[in-house]
């Protein structure tokens, strides 16, 4: 049995971003981390193959940076990690994404599950994910709060997803790609041997000639990023006992039609 | 002859109000680009909801295999009714079922796709150019479709008026026949567990959000609790947060400390590791307001914030500070609405 993961390294959660003139992004001091989310794929993926007696891998798209996500992944106890890197994915949209990671998982072979995170905060969308899925004719399931069954023998799996207005439980054919939200799981902190190990291994990087692929033309131009204009005015404190707040409060609310 | 689609979700039958904001998105473009509005609707009672919809077409299909709206064979059938009629744009709620069906079906047309769209503008060459949040709402990405594909949006939540509902429309109803047979969906629903009644946090147009301040209440825990804090935090929400929230028609949030302290369920967090919300009124009881917490509620048009720590980051994001003891502010702010509900 064989569990994929995709992850990335994105900027610390608690960084200021700034954007310079070039319209590079920039978070000043913070550290690198790994994807939000993807905090709750690697440790289901790392317990799914520990279960079955399989292999997690961690793979990562894009250039170095990405190593400290795979990195962190290696010390959870992924089996394996990978990089797909090339110059010519500067500019790649969703659908040149999804074709790399498609590519990825068909030449790894004997994948049987591909988990995400429910996004990467970064591009802030889950499409590339949804559209690795449609590449490779594999079914999709987004917002997996629970794996309830995984029979790779039979070739299927049962799961509990959470909508907004309620829940689903579904059974899907095997191989499929599903996305997970925070709720499916603790995700476990490194062991010592494992930073050890993870520091020291060294993680092979493909190019896309290697996967034999070349992208197809973006359809999707990025044009600006810039920085939300930000508040400048503080709060308006509203003084006084409880019931004088709670007064004014509704007065201002009223005021501004919210009410 | 092109067209603007509108996907509209149901959940049981009935339109989810998100898709009343993509009929309303639609209404504008189709008003500039002079071509007609067509709403897609599928699965059980779409006929009956399609002919009340605000739209010149209702194209339906109630085949029992988009029961419950699985992914693929709505993707299939969207995949195929792009082909045939050539849509200038396609529109959709960016709820996750949303999401998943322009990906799939974006993937299989060509077609280019931007989610988490607000400020749509046509631009000359028929492209449509959209303002989206990335990196957790921190910075705002202006994108735009390429010319000669279809411009395929997932539209952010509340970010467009809703169209106005029409009883007695008459909308035309098309019927279209699915593409996939019940043997080529590799998915099956096997269990519907349904959470209407409840406000849900993406449609809310008023948000009562608890954090780690929830756990301050002077209420007593009976001696057999296991968790003081956790039972006062659960007790908090219940019997002092949940009444405003029902004075308000309001859904009830929580930041990441309250959820990961065990004071709530996770369905209700909001920030970067839950939802993203933008009510037209956030009220925040007992959240300090990480950066975090703010990426999620940034956007509220108007924010409160209720905390006993005048210096909490919150108070410089919100429009107006009560600083006290939330557990005797909101109970306060309930008398006082429920006296003006009871005198209007």
């Amino acid at each position: 049995m064989h569990v994929v993961t995709f992850t990335r390294s994105t900027p610390d959660t608690a960084a200021r971003l700034t954007v310079d003139a070039d319209g590079c992004v920039s978070q000043g001091d913070a550290a690198m981390v790994v994807n939000p989310w993807d905090e709750y794929s690697l440790e289901e993926s790392i317990a799914q193959a520990e279960d079955q007696g399989g292999t997690a891998t961690a793979v990562a798209i894009g250039p170095e940076v990405h190593e400290e996500a795979l990195r962190q992944a290696l010390a959870m106890g992924a089996n394996a990690a990978l990089r797909i890197d090339d110059p010519a994915l500067a500019g790649a949209d969703s659908i040149g994404w999804a074709t790399v990671a498609a590519a990825t998982v068909r030449r790894l072979d004997d994948v049987d599950l591909v988990i995400f995170g429910k996004e990467a905060v970064d591009v802030g969308s889950d499409q590339h994910q949804i559209q690795t899925a449609r590449l490779l004719g594999w079914p999709f399931i987004g917002a997996v709060s629970r794996i309830l069954e995984l029979e790779t023998g039979a070739g299927s799996m049962r799961v509990e997803r959470s909508l907004e207005h309620g829940k689903q439980v579904l059974t899907c054919r095997l191989p499929a790609v599903i996305s997970v939200l925070k709720d499916i799981n603790e995700p476990r902190y490194p062991s010592f041997m494992g930073i050890r190990r993870a520091s020291r291994a060294s993680i092979p990087v493909w190019s896309l000639a290697d996967l034999e692929i070349t992208l197809p033309q973006a359809l999707t131009m990025e044009m600006k990023l810039e920085e939300p204009p930000q508040r400048l005015a503080e709060a308006e404190l509203l003084p006084g006992t409880p019931a004088e707040q709670a007064a004014a409060l509704i007065a201002r609310l009223e005021k501004e039609q919210v009410l | 002859m092109s067209a603007v689609f509108v996907w509209v979700e149901t959940v049981a039958g009935a339109v989810v109000p998100l898709s009343q904001e993509a009929l309303g998105a639609g209404a504008a473009l189709t008003a500039e680009l002079q071509v007609p509005l067509v709403a897609l609707v599928f699965g059980e009672n779409a006929a009956a909801v399609a002919s009340d919809l605000a739209a010149d077409e209702a194209l339906v299909c109630e085949d029992e295999t988009l029961t419950g709206l699985r992914l693929e064979p709505c993707a299939a059938l969207l995949a195929k009714l792009v082909r045939e009629r050539q849509p200038h744009a396609v529109l959709a709620p960016g709820t996750i079922r949303g999401r998943e069906l322009l990906a799939f079906s974006a993937a299989d047309v060509g077609a280019s796709l931007q989610t988490e769209a607000g400020d749509i503008v046509l631009q000359s060459d028929g492209t449509l150019q959209v303002e989206r949040p990335v990196y957790a709402g921190k910075l705002t990405l202006t994108a735009s479709g390429s010319s000669g594909s279809a411009q395929f949006l997932c539209l952010r939540a509340r970010a467009f008026p809703p169209a106005a509902p029409r009883v007695d429309a008459d909308t035309p109803v098309t019927r279209v026949e699915p593409v996939l047979g019940k043997n080529d969906i590799a998915t099956k629903i096997v269990e519907v567990t349904s959470s209407a009644g409840e406000v849900s946090l993406g449609d809310a147009a008023t948000i009562v959000s608890g954090g780690r301040g929830m756990s301050a209440n002077p209420a007593q825990p009976p001696p057999d609790a296991p968790d003081s804090a956790i039972w006062k935090a659960q007790h908090g929400f219940e019997h002092t947060l949940t009444p405003l929230a029902i004075e308000l028609g309001a859904a009830i949030g929580a930041s990441r400390a309250a959820v990961d302290a065990g004071y709530i369920d996770y369905a209700h967090q909001v920030g970067q590791t839950g939802k993203v919300v933008s009510p037209d009124l956030y009220i925040a009881c007992g959240i300090s307001g990480a950066i975090q917490h703010q990426a999620g509620m940034r956007s509220s048009k108007t924010i409160v914030a209720i905390n006993r720590d005048p210096e909490a980051p919150i108070f410089r994001l919100a429009h107006y500070g009560l600083v006290g003891d939330l557990y005797e502010i909101v109970p306060a702010l309930t008398a006082a609405l429920r006296a003006r509900s009871g005198a209007g």
